[in-house]
């Protein structure tokens, strides 16, 4: 009997059962693309500000080289989490007798750790070097090849292309590390690392690296790190207002469709009582409706908000915002208590009310 | 007559107008509000940007190369060319030097640090920590405490920029055993240490100290050799990339009055003699992403705002109206038309939108304004502009939300309505 109830209320007065759904699946949509939201764009933005580059340097102690495989055994910790790339650096003489850094890179890491740099033509080929902007004009600028000599030990590079950051890179000349190991015979001493993830991940990572590596100096670039978490902690907080703000229009709107639905059917209300049924009858019977329209509403709202999330997440960050199924419980939960909210209110009204008073239409 | 129905509508059914006037009022201060941090936050955010650094930097037009390596300078300090200290206010003459928030100036010089009978070398960086600049009848606060907002003195103080004092770094403090307060013997001259210096980079082996001392230990009165500029710029596109002198006079124009951080080295270039200005394309070239990516998110969550308070409104609206039904009954058995009740509605509901609205806009500028103090310690204040905008689409949607209610009650029959059997 009850259900039956339930079942019939909801099919003969499709029209406004209809609209009252209609609102609480708009509002879970939205509350859940907005916590959605909420809860991916810190990975989002900080996977924007990896292209500001290292976050994380290993320096060998007091100048040394770092022994051979701190690479591997950086790249072991990162497992895939980000990207190191290794630096080894003399200061060479051109022919001229000029002074100049030197660098020996591995160009590919650097592609994706640096990417700001502006190149004109990555070097593809051994014995051909990148050369800063600033240093072309002094070691080539007809774009010929040149020697380099360091302690005696002469190359001759081919310029490939040309690298401009506006910083020091644009004094320096970039061999490859085989190249430069090969001619100068001095071992990368610095690593730089652009760790993924949260600051609480990085700091892990920075701990992890400096156990694995002792011989290493293992420092943060607070440039990088304070700026992004800076940047970060504001755009979350307004965001959080934003979206608290969002979500209480929502349920304010979900609170008045279903409060006019609940007090359009005093006459119900009325009769029921008339007929004999108990207080206590009555508000489950309300309140079962109610539930039953917070529960459907929020597990369609939360498909719907999904890809909603999903949409903003391709149009503003090229990159889908997956789905994070620990908001469903938050909504679910949320719908079924503004939806009984609903009910309850109108309900404790009119229950002061006697049922003849309703039923003449007064 | 229908001037009078109106208002003793508002005097008698307080409730009800009350219930729909707080609907209105909380999508209007919803939208105003969303709108005002939406307009603002692309500012807000570039200032926070500047916190990773200077974007721009002048050197020297012809400038032999740099030698650093490691954060250890190997070019003699005298080779190469200096700029004049005496041209950095012209920063401020340029044309966006609203945008340009701060700068500071660099000269490295190479010391000997004598400490219990051992010599160390180490680089000194000259610059400003907080220096009061005047152009013109402007006075402005500039100075690395400004650009690197990462440094920080963890013990001591900062110095002051007309002083002798230094800072060291915390590697270079340790090595040498000094802290606050210590005097060190610098290229023999007795100099006082005013803090420890912490950065993360190769400032924390190097000694800072203020511009005036570095310039006396080199022997070069008025020499910087860069000079770091912070500025608020426009996210670079493929226009700003154009070469200036390809440009025609109208779109010259545009690009020069446009705050790409091309645009902004070419005017700096102009205004210092023999200078060479360029965008630190690490810093440069990223925030224009961050800030595209963060203007683009709060665009679309305020879209998200606007449509939730829309439906806020017309949702309270068309239950409002719909609980009116024998009224409209009533109207209707007197002899009123469609349009005469219809028209009744509408008037009400405009009044409420208006009144409620703009309650609902002081309301969202007030809570703009607390979201701009509490998130980023500066204003966000709502242009009056928007309040007839505001007023007008409050008004349209308040209409929207009563329409089909209003059609649904004045289509009924009068008897049902009054007998309440609906």
């Amino acid at each position: 009997m009850f259900l039956r109830m339930l079942f019939r209320a909801a099919v003969l007065r499709r029209g406004r059962a209809a609209a009252a759904l209609l609102a609480v699946i708009v509002a879970a949509a939205v509350a859940t693309a907005m916590l959605n939201l909420f809860v991916d764009v810190q990975a989002k933005l900080q996977r924007e500000f990896r292209n500001y580059g290292a976050n994380v340097i290993l320096v060998g102690k007091d100048g040394a080289s770092l022994p051979p495989d701190a690479l591997q055994r950086a790249e072991l910790i990162l497992a895939g989490r980000g990207i190191a790339a290794p630096f080894a650096m003399v200061v060479a003489r051109t022919s001229s007798g000029q002074p100049i850094v030197v660098f020996g890179v591995d160009f590919d890491r650097i592609r994706q750790l640096d990417r700001w740099w502006s190149v004109s033509q990555w070097p593809s080929r051994s014995q051909q070097a990148l050369i800063g902007v600033r240093a072309v004009r002094a070691v080539a600028p007809k774009n010929q090849p040149f020697d380099l000599s360091f302690h005696g030990h002469t190359v001759k590079v081919t310029p490939a292309g040309t690298v401009q950051t506006g910083a020091a890179e644009d004094s320096r000349i970039y061999l490859s590390l085989a190249d430069f190991a090969a001619w100068a015979g001095v071992q990368p001493s610095t690593i730089e690392v652009a760790a993924n993830g949260s600051r609480q991940e990085v700091e892990a990572v920075l701990t992890q690296l400096s156990q694995a590596l002792p011989e290493a100096d293992v420092r943060p670039v607070r440039q990088i790190m304070e700026g992004e978490a800076r940047v970060l902690g504001k755009t979350r907080l307004t965001l959080l207002a934003a979206v608290s703000l969002i979500i209480l229009t929502a349920a304010l709107c979900v609170l008045s469709t279903l409060m006019g639905w609940v007090f359009d059917r005093r006459r119900d209300f009325a009769i029921m009582k008339a007929l004999g049924a108990s207080g206590r009858l009555l508000n489950a019977f309300f309140a079962a409706e109610a539930a039953a329209v917070g529960a459907t509403g929020a597990v369609v709202g939360f498909i719907l908000g999904v890809g909603i999330a999903t949409w903003i997440g391709r149009v503003n960050f090229h990159a889908p915002v997956s789905p994070r199924f620990s908001v469903l419980p938050v909504v679910f939960l949320g719908s079924v208590v503004v939806t009984l909210l609903s009910a309850i209110l109108p309900i404790s009204v009119l229950r002061r009310v006697q049922p003849a008073v309703i039923l003449r239409g007064e | 007559m229908f001037a009078r129905l109106v208002y003793e509508s508002f005097r008698r059914q307080k409730r009800r107008k009350l219930l729909a006037g707080a609907a209105i009022t909380l999508g209007v201060t919803v939208a105003t509000a969303m709108i005002a941090v939406a307009t603002d936050i692309g500012d807000k955010i570039n200032r926070e940007l500047r916190s990773l650094g200077a974007n721009l930097v002048i050197t020297p037009q012809e400038d032999s190369l740099d030698l650093e390596i490691g954060g250890v300078n190997l070019k003699p300090p005298t080779d190469g060319a200096f700029l004049n200290e005496a041209d950095l206010p012209k920063i401020k003459g340029t044309f966006w030097h609203n945008n340009i928030t701060a700068f500071a100036p660099v000269l490295p010089v190479n010391v000997s640090i004598e400490r219990s009978g051992q010599t160390h070398d180490a680089s000194l960086i000259g610059t400003y920590f907080a220096k009061r600049v005047i152009f013109g009848r402007d006075e402005f606060t500039t100075g690395v405490r400004t650009t690197n907002k990462w440094w920080k003195v963890t013990s001591g103080d900062w110095p002051d920029d007309n002083s002798r004092d230094i800072l060291v770094g915390e590697r270079l403090a340790a090595e040498l055993g000094a802290s606050a307060g210590d005097s060190l013997n610098i290229s023999g001259r007795a100099l006082r240490v005013a803090g420890i210096l912490s950065t993360g980079g190769a400032e924390d082996n190097q000694i800072v100290a203020p511009l005036g001392l570095a310039q006396e230990i080199l022997g070069r009165p008025g020499a910087i050799r860069r000079v770091y500029v912070s500025a608020l710029t426009k996210p670079e596109d493929a226009f700003a990339r154009r070469d200036p002198k390809s440009l025609s006079g109208a779109m010259y124009d545009r690009w020069y009055c446009s705050p790409y951080p091309q645009s902004i080295a070419f005017q700096l270039q102009e205004a210092i003699p023999n200078s060479h200005a360029e965008q630190i394309r690490q810093v440069a070239q990223n925030e224009g992403a961050v800030l595209t990516r963060i203007e683009g998110l709060i665009l679309l969550i305020t879209l998200a705002a606007l449509f939730c308070s829309a439906l806020a409104v017309s949702a309270a609206m068309a239950t409002s109206v719909f609980e009116r039904r024998a009224e409209v009954g009533l109207m209707k058995a007197l002899g009123a038309g469609k349009w005469a009740v219809a028209s009744f509605f509408l008037a009400e509901g405009a009044l409420l939108a208006l009144i409620a609205g703009s309650v609902g806009f002081a309301a969202g500028g007030l809570l703009a304004h607390r979201i701009g103090r509490s998130i980023f310690d500066s204003t966000i204040s709502v242009s009056p502009v928007l309040l007839p905008v505001v007023l007008i689409v409050a008004i349209v949607v308040t209409f929207a939300g009563s329409a089909t209610a209003i059609r649904r009650a004045v289509g009924l029959d009068p008897v049902f309505a009054l007998r309440g059997e609906l």
